[in-house]
């Protein structure tokens, strides 16, 4: 065995670095080989046809990802950056968008051009974040957390409560309280008019890929090392010349102006504004998406904010939502068992006790096949297979359910064949609840199926879809 | 010329426990200090001064654990305030600056318990350190403007300068991996780079061979001299190893309970019957 040194040794690192492994591997060497300006290009120019390939009311859907796109880049730069965990970014959003539904709709009698209004709200929204990171200073993960989430609940209730302005005007209604601002205009630039969704597709695009480009900037420059350095060790980066609370308060000030933009063309977008826009479940659905993607990394965040906003529309037809269903039944098989030859088994082992419950259970009662399939592709297929209850459906159901959970954390302690034998009738039971139940109640479906790809997801990478490993101490 | 660094009767002390008590110190910088030299008449001056002062010195403060040698750290960069006594940099009191501020005024310091950004590149842990030294504000960064491209490359091109400081190794590949990659030794290089990246005239260096062998010792002990040598820092470090303290040290203080009990050449300071036994407890000076 030959001797080298330590020059040496990092000398010849390059030649022996990893290349990538598995079917994945010319896909990512090609996302590699593009720089981040051709992935910006690719992912404009696919976005850019989206609305010619689909109906209308899907170009609204595409708005809705594009607006949670432009927000979770803003929340982006608090959390995944300045490391900031801000839980009343929701108020600056909804800041601007009621900020935008007031001067820009029948409630004053004056009416800003949006020219005006633009800039005013987003540096306004930017100052009201400067000023609540104020407080707050001082304050790090937890704690900063439960003073911010005070500020998004004091948000909401005070729009709600703003009907009358008291001391100032009776007749004046400034926000509308629960009843929120109807009839909010579109934007107007130059004498044209943002009026149909096709326009504000495209207006939010932009303002996506302008967002892109310039926070990218940001985070190669000198704040946005910065930010990271103090989300690192902020008592480091104190040391290494960083004013920490300035940056701080810069981090804030920068995503509330950013999710202030977003509010105004959501306000124009919806036509209105209600005070539920802006309640605790948005705020979980921007965290979802930056967490989703991958906390701190710009493309991570727009493909988390696509798949958060576009997998509830795609679980609306139940025929697509049983594909995810049986799609992530075999995901979580596969990552659970891992080893070929016991899948082969479990799938093997859950057909034979299929077949078998069935035998008993219609020997034993009329009715447990009597039901009618439901009419998509994969329930007619198994429709001999699985039990189709005609009568007591949702008590057996319930039953089933509850069974099937008790199964779940069976599987997850038992170990070797064990964890075999309890799978079989917990996918059984599984595939039961799913066609005797929930592929006909979506809205119960939707968030338990979101919850479910949630789960796996953050199991299968912790750290996003696109996000980078992180490590706290070594 | 005045000296760079000097404590006047510092004290401070931690819910009653007094963990520096009436410590004076002067680092210099320059050139030999003159006898009409106004500081040189101050009372509150250690003694020793033909020692203290000479261009690029490198003072040792050793004692052992619970001395007080990382509390003087904290207190000259300014972690903690002093209760008495004051920090005189270039003649100027630094007491009540925060410590960015004073990392401005050309202080920089390692930690004893390593303090990396982990998550961010070898390169960008150096060049996070210029934030004091840059201007770009945020919109030219944003728009990447001349003035701002040119100054981040100015930036990096002052990263690699500072890493090429320690040979091959924390040069190349290793310069977009992440800081966690790096191994232990490798880490209390980085953060020397990135304490050199600050500008500082000062630089302070807590414990720099704690957890390296004894041929990764030997190199540091080069190096810091390097460092004095080629760049012309002042340095205070911090040290347990006695070899290194003997080959680095123009001189030496032992403190002991937050009292400086010994000062002067290494020979001297090791020697000193209450340095002894400080270490070895009390009558072992007798007894040798």
């Amino acid at each position: 065995m030959s001797q080298i040194g330590v020059d040496q040794w990092v000398e010849q690192s390059d030649e022996r670095r990893q290349d990538y492994q598995g079917w994945t591997a010319p896909a990512r060497r090609l996302f590699d080989k593009l720089a981040p300006g051709g992935r910006l290009a690719l992912f404009l120019l696919v976005a850019a046809a989206y609305p010619f390939f689909v109906r209308g009311s899907d170009v609204r859907v595409g708005i809705t990802i594009l607006l949670l796109a432009m927000v979770a880049l803003g929340l982006n730069v608090v959390v995944g950056w300045a490391g900031l965990l801000d839980l009343g970014y929701v108020a600056f959003y909804g800041f601007g968008a009621y900020f935008y539904a007031i001067v820009a709709s029948n409630q004053l009698p004056a009416h800003w051009p949006t020219w005006i209004a633009i800039p005013v709200i987003v540096a306004a929204s930017a100052l009201l974040g400067a000023l609540l990171s104020l407080p707050s200073r001082r304050l790090v993960g937890d704690y900063l957390a439960i003073m911010t989430l005070f500020f998004a609940q004091v948000f909401v209730e005070l729009v709600r409560n703003f009907e009358r302005l008291p001391f100032v005007s009776d007749d004046l209604n400034l926000t509308g309280g629960p009843n929120g601002i109807p009839g909010v205009f579109p934007w107007e630039l130059f004498g044209f008019s943002f009026n149909t969704f096709h326009r504000n597709y495209y207006l939010a695009l932009a303002f996506v890929g302008l967002l892109i480009i310039g926070l990218h900037n940001l985070n190669d420059s000198r704040t946005g090392r910065a930010w990271r350095a103090l989300r690192e060790d902020t008592l480091a980066a104190e040391h290494m010349t960083t004013p920490v609370n300035r940056l701080k308060m810069l981090a804030f000030a920068v995503g509330a102006g950013i999710a202030g933009l977003t509010g105004t063309l959501f306000a124009a977008v919806q036509v209105g504004v209600f005070p539920n826009n802006f309640n605790l479940f948005f705020l979980i659905t921007m965290y979802a998406a930056v967490i989703l993607g991958g906390s701190g990394s710009i493309p991570g965040v727009v493909l988390g904010a696509i798949a958060i906003a576009y997998t509830p529309e795609l679980l609306r037809d139940p025929g697509k939502a049983g594909w995810l269903f049986y799609i992530g039944l075999v995901v979580l098989l596969v990552v659970v068992v891992r080893r070929w030859e016991r899948i082969a088994a479990t799938v093997g082992g859950v057909i034979v006790f299929g077949f078998i419950v069935r035998v008993v259970a219609s020997g034993i009662w009329d009715e447990a096949t009597m039901g009618e399939a439901n009419d998509t592709f994969i329930s007619r297929l198994i429709d001999d297979w699985v039990l189709v209850l005609g009568a007591q459906s949702d008590v057996i159901t319930n039953y089933a359910f509850v069974l099937a959970v008790v199964g779940m954390l069976t599987v997850v302690v038992a170990s070797g064949w064990w964890k075999i034998a309890a799978l079989i009738p917990t996918i059984y039971l599984a595939v039961l609840v799913w066609e005797n139940k929930l592929a006909f109640q979506p809205s119960i479906t939707r968030q338990l199926l979101f919850g479910g790809v949630l789960v796996v997801m953050m199991a299968v990478r912790p750290q996003g879809l696109l996000g980078t490993k992180r490590v706290e101490i070594i | 010329m005045k000296p760079i660094l000097e404590l006047r009767g510092l004290s401070k002390s931690f819910g009653g426990l007094k963990v520096i008590e009436d410590l004076d110190l002067v680092v210099g910088a320059g050139q030999i200090v003159h006898d009409d030299d106004p500081v040189v008449s101050q009372k509150d001056v250690v003694d020793d001064l033909d020692l203290s002062i000479s261009p690029g010195e490198i003072v040792s403060v050793i004692g052992p654990n619970g001395a007080g040698k990382t509390t003087l750290f904290n207190l000259i960069t300014g972690i903690y305030e002093p209760d008495r006594g004051d920090i005189l940099m270039d003649g100027r009191s630094i007491v009540g600056l925060s410590p960015e501020q004073i990392a401005n005024l050309g202080v920089a310091r390692t930690f004893q318990t390593l303090r990396l950004f982990l998550n961010m590149t070898v390169k960008e842990n150096v060049m996070a350190a210029a934030y004091g030294d840059s201007q770009a504000r945020i919109w030219q960064s944003v728009f990447r403007t001349p003035a701002a491209r040119r100054e981040e490359r100015q930036i990096a091109e002052m990263a690699e300068r500072k890493l090429a400081f320690f040979g091959k190794r924390l040069m190349g590949y290793r310069w977009d991996q992440p800081a966690y990659s790096l191994s232990y030794a490798n880490r209390r290089r980085l953060e020397i780079a990135r304490a050199m990246a600050t500008n500082p005239r000062l630089l302070m260096l807590d414990e720099p061979a704690a957890g390296m062998n004894p041929a990764e010792t030997h190199e540091i002990t080069e190096l810091i001299g390097e460092l004095r040598d080629e760049v012309g820092f002042s340095i205070l470090v911090i040290e347990h190893d006695m070899h290194v303290v003997e080959g680095i040290s123009d001189r030496v203080i032992a403190l002991d309970h937050g009292v400086k009990i010994a000062e002067g050449s290494f020979e001297d300071v090791a020697t000193s019957p209450q340095v002894i036994e400080a270490y070895l407890g009390y009558g072992a000076a007798d007894r040798k």
